[in-house]
């Protein structure tokens, strides 16, 4: 229980870290380092598939796309950069504090859980459920991934007219 | 095992792509016309391929009529024959994923397959980069993600006291649970997250944006499509099959949909853009639809249904009509048009005829849907919600006739007066869709027996 | 529920809407293209954690695991879609501000 709350408050605080920061780049790593410490509380709660898959995909993938894309756009000039986290840091200072507020806040909250959980379910192998179960979701899969195919295709083309 | 209807479009795709020189974009137009003529053939005459039940049915014929005229248009619209060819693919992925929405029995699948029509539908907006386009994708984008984050906490709690994601075991167990606010939350956070997809007011923000920027085209598939399978048929299927009508719902739905009717009406009556005053007409007859749901009877989901076969039918008639309008005159500014009709007849003859289907007037088909909605709203005692209905009906007929009034009617521009009627594709779909309008209304109590009366069996059972 | 499936369930609860302040506030207080995409991300990432404490409380991890595999592909997708746009954004406008985006009035 005690590991359990110290990954959640890393959790709570890489992704603050990740809001926070300054430059864009170490927002997506602050988002990479969130992703791996969400797969650490995903390995503690039983669902090891679940966490490497979002080990590999979120963490590295996403972080790949994310990275890409911030040296694809080019930054800010030095003198931007200055005036604009002076501007930045005016509105995103108290987004700790009611943070923890609302933590704290919320804590107080008791809320009567009397809810019965369902049975044992049928079919316990991860694999299982995925090809026997779920097979429509499966096919939904496919055809998204080679929606995403067609869009990289026309979104990422360069504009040959300018 | 899995549905023909999510297949066949996912093979064609992967036919068309194989490498073969033949398989180029004519080809391809062609090879899809014959695969949304058959579904709408199979949607007329499911003892073909029986899989889903009438409400689908309903959705289905819509998704091909919609699809069909989106590839006419699209094919006199796209100049580029390697962005047409990508275009038929994402058309047939979108329709894919839209047939997936309407047959699909599990909140899970759902939501993937909203997933594949949403992010179709965001490629499609920023198909030719316009910059308008290109922002009105990344707030739909934007807000389309919040509603799938709204929808997904909702799943999570279900599968909380369901332990499955089919419609008919979540059911079950919110029967057999005890009132909680834990699942009462719930409920509530993912009909927002539908009502934002389906572009309600207050969560209309993205709506008006997107269909005005995005091409002529894929407004029309916007319009018919993605607005009614993701929003408005998710929420009739999720209310119907799975929260059941308690009564903090219907006034739910019956707020919604009315304030949705007065202030899209309102809206639409002030705009100077062609596409923009459709796209708050929209919002407001998708109001009908939900104030038809939210009634709760089997007649006011009958009506409701048939309403969204109706709007389907005129509003992509209208958008059509814009498409022609803007591909002759190059704008869409309704205080740059005016006395078109003369020298496009075939696309004012349809504008008018669509425009008074939509705003109610015998014998179109919409009057007939709107009856039957204001009537299941008096039969069961929402007087007031009735009355706002009948009168929103005088608002619609306000604003079409001010578009017509604009565009179509009085003196013709000078620098338009050399321009001819829009070419085949372009009236050739429009003409249809009027047809069809006239036609459902005129044979309206054959359709009634046989296809509206078994809609309602949908919620007896 | 016991005690202890209690205690994990309102810990694991907090830290999630914690993530989602985080998440929302990111999203609507930045001026960013791309940093409103990363808000996105942190939305996502905390309803992942959602459906992952649902299935180990109820015991169903199978199929939660099956669960967050799509999601997680899903939201590939979509955020790979997202930076195609914001980047034909880029190309338009030459800046990533939001403020910029004045093409669509209301």
């Amino acid at each position: 229980m005690f590991v359990n709350i110290v990954i959640l408050i890393g959790l709570v605080c890489a992704a603050l870290w990740t809001v926070m920061t300054r430059s864009l780049l170490r927002s997506a790593m602050g988002l990479a380092l969130t992703s791996a410490i969400l797969t650490i509380a995903m390995f503690r709660l039983n669902s090891p598939l679940a966490a490497v898959f979002e080990l590999s995909v979120c963490t590295g993938l996403i972080s790949v796309v994310f990275i890409s894309a911030i040296t694809l756009t080019h930054p800010l000039t030095q003198t931007e950069v200055i005036e604009h986290m002076k501007a930045r840091m005016r509105r995103f200072w108290y987004l700790p504090f009611l943070v923890i507020s609302i933590g704290i806040i919320l804590s107080f909250v008791r809320i009567k859980f009397n809810l019965p959980l369902p049975g044992a379910e049928a079919e316990t192998d991860v694999r299982n459920v995925l090809w026997g179960l779920r097979k429509t979701d499966l096919l939904g899969q496919v055809v998204l991934l080679l929606t995403g195919v067609f869009g990289v295709v026309i979104l990422f083309k360069e504009s040959n007219k300018k | 095992m899995a549905n023909l209807f999510i297949l066949a479009p996912l093979i064609a795709v992967i036919i068309l792509n194989l490498p073969f020189k033949v398989l180029n974009a004519g080809f391809a137009v062609v090879f899809g016309a014959l695969l949304f003529i058959a579904q709408i053939f199979l949607a007329i005459f499911p003892s073909f391929y029986p899989v889903c039940d009438n409400m689908s049915l309903v959705l289905l014929l819509c998704i091909g009529i919609v699809s069909l005229a989106t590839l006419t248009v699209g094919r006199y619209t796209i100049k580029d024959d390697s962005k047409m060819f990508i275009f038929v693919n994402l058309l047939l992925l979108l329709s894919a994923g839209a047939n997936g929405i309407v047959t699909v029995k599990d909140i899970f699948s759902l939501y993937v397959f909203i997933e594949i029509v949403a992010a179709a539908s965001f490629i499609l907006i920023a198909f030719n980069k316009a910059p308008a386009a290109l922002e009105a994708a990344f707030k739909y984008i934007i807000l389309s993600t919040v509603a799938t984050v709204f929808m997904l906490m909702s799943i999570a709690v279900f599968l909380f006291v369901a332990g499955d994601t089919s419609f008919t075991a979540i059911s079950e167990a919110l029967k057999n649970s005890p009132h909680s606010f834990l699942i009462t939350s719930a409920i509530a956070v993912f009909m927002c997250g539908l009502f934002i997809k389906a572009g309600l007011m207050p969560f209309h923000g993205w709506l008006p944006d997107a269909y005005s920027a995005a091409p002529a085209a894929v407004s029309i598939l916007l319009a018919g499509i993605v607005t009614k399978t993701v929003g408005v048929y998710s929420l009739i299927r999720v209310v119907t099959s799975i929260f059941g009508f308690d009564n903090s719902i219907r006034q739910i739905l019956m707020l919604i949909g009315v304030v949705s009717i007065v202030f899209g009406a309102l809206a639409a009556l002030t705009q100077s853009d062609f596409k923009r005053t459709l796209a708050y007409s929209s919002i407001s007859q998708v109001g009908y639809i939900i104030i038809g749901l939210g009634c709760g009877t089997p007649l006011g989901i009958a009506g409701a249904v048939f309403h969204i076969f109706n709007h389907t039918i005129f509003k992509s008639a209208l958008f059509v009509n814009s498409a022609a309008v803007e591909s002759k005159t190059g704008t869409t500014d309704m205080d740059k048009m005016s006395g078109l009709a003369e020298r496009m007849p075939l696309t004012g003859i349809t504008s008018v005829v669509a425009s008074l289907s939509a705003a109610g007037m015998p014998p179109l088909a919409g009057f007939w849907s709107k009856i039957i909605i204001v009537a299941a709203l008096w039969i069961s005692g929402y007087y007031f919600y009735a009355v706002v209905a009948v009168l929103a009906g005088v608002l619609t007929l306000g604003y079409f006739l001010s578009i017509q009034r604009r565009v179509f009617f009085g003196k013709i521009n000078k620098e338009f007066s050399a321009i001819k009627e829009a070419s085949l594709a372009l009236t050739m779909p429009a003409v249809i869709l009027a047809l069809i309008t006239i036609g459902v209304g005129l044979f309206f109590p054959f359709i009634f027996n046989r296809f509206i009366m078994p809609l309602a069996g949908i919620f007896g059972g | 529920m016991n005690a202890q499936a209690l205690h994990l369930f309102w810990a694991f609860g907090l830290s999630i809407a914690m993530l989602f302040v985080i998440g929302f506030y990111c999203l609507f207080a930045t001026y960013n293209l791309i940093r409103a995409l990363i808000g996105l991300e942190i939305l996502i990432k905390a309803v992942t954690l959602l459906i992952v404490i649902a299935g180990f409380i109820t015991n169903h991890t199978a199929l939660a695991q099956a669960l967050v595999i799509t999601l997680i592909v899903v939201e590939v997708v979509i955020i790979a879609i997202a930076v195609g746009v914001v980047l034909g954004i880029r190309a338009n406008n030459n800046s990533l501000d939001v403020r910029r985006l004045i093409n669509l009035r209301g």
